[in-house]
């Protein structure tokens, strides 16, 4: 019989005012008493509608079959043979929208825990087993990855397993894109970023730092004179969109980009760092993703009396996970719901002071199904603030596409591929992630990577 | 990991480091920039590249030691390595139709306003360099210059070595003497850089610029070095460095650029206690 209990296992998390003091993981993940209990509820249902819902398609209820039974390294073999990086997508994957929207269970009460059990598996094994991965028989073809983010991390992976060998560039000193930079320790531990990249390490993965392609190198040169046959582009979507609104140069105002990477890669929130961030009294992010909490909880954390999200649409549009918004109120950030910023404030020495909003309501719905926002005439306040994120959005980079010849990119600058084994516009130069589809997910950016990998390699075994 | 090669004392604050980096000397171009990271616990700081060797794959750097990663980094020796060193970023300096140039270094700007003179003395235009600094004690790169330029102008604050006054005196005399300049290339510290721009417009000659905001990634990633040129947001990392000096806002650079005063003042004081308390656990 299985478990009929409407509810999900809950998931043990540090304590609020605690967790806003620090920068320690906030959920700390089922026992395996938990999980076991957790994975009682799966149906088992013979349709699946949780896979369909995987941008992967993991083999969900085929795992969770295996965590009930307690053999949690058959469970973790089932999750691999589809996703490359579970310990990553069980803590950052939005399973509200995707795997646990179609769980029949959420149909009478709560969905399958699905992410934390993939989380739990992933992190079990991470603790109990310490198998060397074995470098593949190379087969003598060798690709270059640009980007060390969620879709190059895939697509290396699978090519690497196969016996390519794999040169991954990254621009930054340290790899891991994203999840290292922008995704906050609190929620995703710089450390399993680390494990992954070492298990490409240890399959024979090059992974080359400092190297900002489209400068350094070019895309023919790394084809032409260095020899590689095949190159996949997973470079994201990290230019930082500002509001354009007056004072946004004054000193306190940050992109979301630039506020997470001081925090999150170059670690100011550790003393022994050198890196410096405004010690702030009270912050305004504006915008409403998964980002916008992010800079938002960080700005607690670091010590920040008052923060508040500003966002111009309601809590039902906000692009940000249930979870993320739900944790930052717990944490005491405050919601300013329907307004929008119409300047920044100028203390008299070039210092933010304050931001002037104005009241909004919804209208009619947009090209996007959400209802816009329409101002309120004359219904502009201001809120003090000394700092001012903004984290409205991001596009990807031009530094390849303006570089290499005949790579194609669309009206938003992002590259053109095949939907079937996303390949560019340039053959032999296959991309993926948020570089193709903008700013989305890193499960989507991985499913892409992976496209691509098998796409790469049926190309090169006919070559 | 990132090798010195070589390394100079110009003067009491300046520092040249020769670095080796294949990679970047390969690409290296006149205007480009760099960006180091002494060791795990560093910042990352943009350096305008001096020099190059294509051969040898080392860059030349020259830089003063102002907060706390310069410092440590000019305390490195050669054979000592750095943790990071990434480039060449930024675009190169357009020298296209550039015929007859003024360049005008101030200070620890003329490491970079050196590689400029050479290379359009090299394509064959007509150079000559004004160099401004407070006194003679901190007067760097003369020879070097000489070699690349039809005329050196030395100027300094007080007197103490070439002439008394400031770069702008000489480059609006210069202007005045009827040389027809096509182009000035200014670089060092911004006020230098703003009364150029102010000096030349009048005549409206074209003045080119190398900005040096504050940056951490130098791909467009971060927006950390935005500047307003011309009424628009400029990313100097991946637009620039260089600009129309006639068009730039040097004033919000100059405030931007104040951002982690108060933060840096302490950092380098508890890093001086750090050091402080290693020197002392050593001797204990």
């Amino acid at each position: 019989m299985p478990n009929m209990s409407l509810e999900k296992i809950k998931m043990p998390e540090q304590a609020p005012d605690v967790r806003n003091k620090n920068f320690e993981e906030v959920a700390l993940g089922y026992t395996e008493e938990m999980a076991m209990e957790e994975a009682t509820r799966c149906l088992n249902c013979k349709h699946k509608p949780c896979v369909s819902g995987c941008p992967v398609n993991v083999r969900i209820p085929e795992f969770i079959a295996e965590v009930a039974k307690g053999d949690f390294l058959a469970a973790y073999k089932v999750i691999t043979s589809t996703n490359a990086l579970p310990a990553v997508c069980g803590r950052v994957c939005p399973q509200e929208s995707q795997c646990e929207s179609k769980c029949v269970r959420g149909i009478k009460g709560e969905a399958v825990a699905i992410g934390r059990l993939e989380r739990f598996v992933a992190d079990w094994y991470m603790k109990n087993c310490h198998e060397k991965l074995e470098k593949p028989v190379q087969n003598g073809k060798k690709v270059a990855v640009i980007g060390s983010g969620p879709s190059s991390l895939a697509c290396a992976g699978d090519l690497a397993k196969q016996g390519y060998a794999i040169t991954m560039f990254e621009a930054f000193h340290t790899a891991g894109g994203v999840l290292v930079y922008g995704i906050p320790e609190f929620r995703l531990p710089k450390a399993i970023v680390q494990k992954e990249i070492d298990k490409l390490s240890e399959m024979g993965v090059d992974v080359m730092t400092n190297m900002v392609i489209g400068k350094v190198l070019s895309i023919d040169e790394i084809i032409d004179d260095m020899g590689f046959d095949a190159v996949f582009i997973g470079t994201g979507a990290g230019l930082p969109s500002f509001m354009n609104i007056p004072g946004e140069a004054l000193v306190g105002v940050y992109s979301a980009n630039e506020y997470l990477t001081r925090i999150n890669l170059m670690k100011a929130y550790q003393p022994k760092y050198d890196t410096p961030l405004r010690q702030s009294k009270a912050v305004a992010v504006v915008g409403g993703g998964n980002v916008a909490m992010d800079a938002a909880r960080c700005a607690k954390r670091m010590g920040a009396e008052h923060v508040y999200i500003v966002y111009r649409r309601s809590e039902a549009e906000m692009p940000a996970r249930l979870e993320e918004i739900h944790h930052a109120k717990e944490e005491g950030i405050a919601f300013h719901l329907l307004r929008n910023p119409v300047r920044i404030l100028d203390d008299g020495n070039g210092q933010v002071c304050g931001i002037e909003c104005l009241k909004m309501e919804l209208g009619e719905p947009d090209a996007s199904g959400r209802r816009s926002p329409v101002p309120i005439e004359g219904s502009n306040y201001v809120i003090d603030v000394d700092t001012v994120v903004m984290s409205i959005g991001t596009s990807p980079n031009p530094l390849i596409r303006t570089t290499t010849h005949g790579l194609e990119a669309n009206r938003k600058g992002c590259l053109v591929v095949n939907e079937e084994t996303n390949q560019t516009t340039r053959e032999g130069v296959y991309a993926g992630g948020d570089a193709v589809t903008g700013a989305a997910t890193v499960i989507l950016a991985m499913g892409a990577g992976k496209k691509a990998a098998a796409a790469i390699d049926e190309y090169l075994q006919n070559k | 990991m990132f090798r010195i090669v070589n390394k100079k004392e110009l003067n009491s604050a300046v520092t040249l480091l020769e670095i080796e980096a294949p990679f970047v000397a390969k690409k290296a171009m006149a205007g480009q920039f760099i960006i180091f990271r002494v060791d795990e616990y560093s910042e990352r700081v943009p350096l305008t590249i001096a020099d190059y060797d294509r051969e040898k794959g080392t860059v030349t750097i020259i830089f003063q030691k102002v907060g706390l990663s310069t410092k440590l980094l000019a305390s490195k020796e050669i054979g000592d390595s750095i943790r990071d060193f990434v480039g060449p970023l930024g675009i190169a300096t357009e020298h296209e139709g550039c015929k007859r140039v003024a360049v005008v270094g101030g200070g620890v700007g003329c490491a970079i306003a050196y590689p400029q003179a050479k290379a359009l003395h090299q394509m064959g235009a007509k150079v000559d360099v004004i160099a401004g600094f407070r006194n003679e004690d901190i007067v760097i790169l003369e020879d070097e210059m000489k070699a690349v330029s039809d005329h050196y102008y030395l100027m300094t604050d007080d007197g103490t070595k070439g002439e008394k006054g400031f770069v702008t005196d000489k480059l609006k005399a210069l202007i005045d003497a009827g040389n027809k300049y096509d182009t000035v290339i200014a670089i060092g510290p911004i006020p230098m850089m703003k009364f150029v721009s102010l000096t030349t417009k009048p005549y409206g000659i074209r003045t080119i610029v190398s900005l040096n905001p504050i940056m951490i990634d130098g791909t467009g990633m971060c927006g950390c070095c935005r500047v307003t040129v011309g009424g628009k947001t400029k990313f100097a990392c991946v637009e620039g460095p260089d600009f129309d000096g006639h068009e730039v806002d040097f004033d919000e650079l100059i405030n931007r650029n104040s951002v982690y005063k108060a933060e840096e003042a302490k950092m380098q004081e508890e890093h001086i206690c750090r050091m402080d308390k290693l020197a002392h656990d050593l001797i204990q």
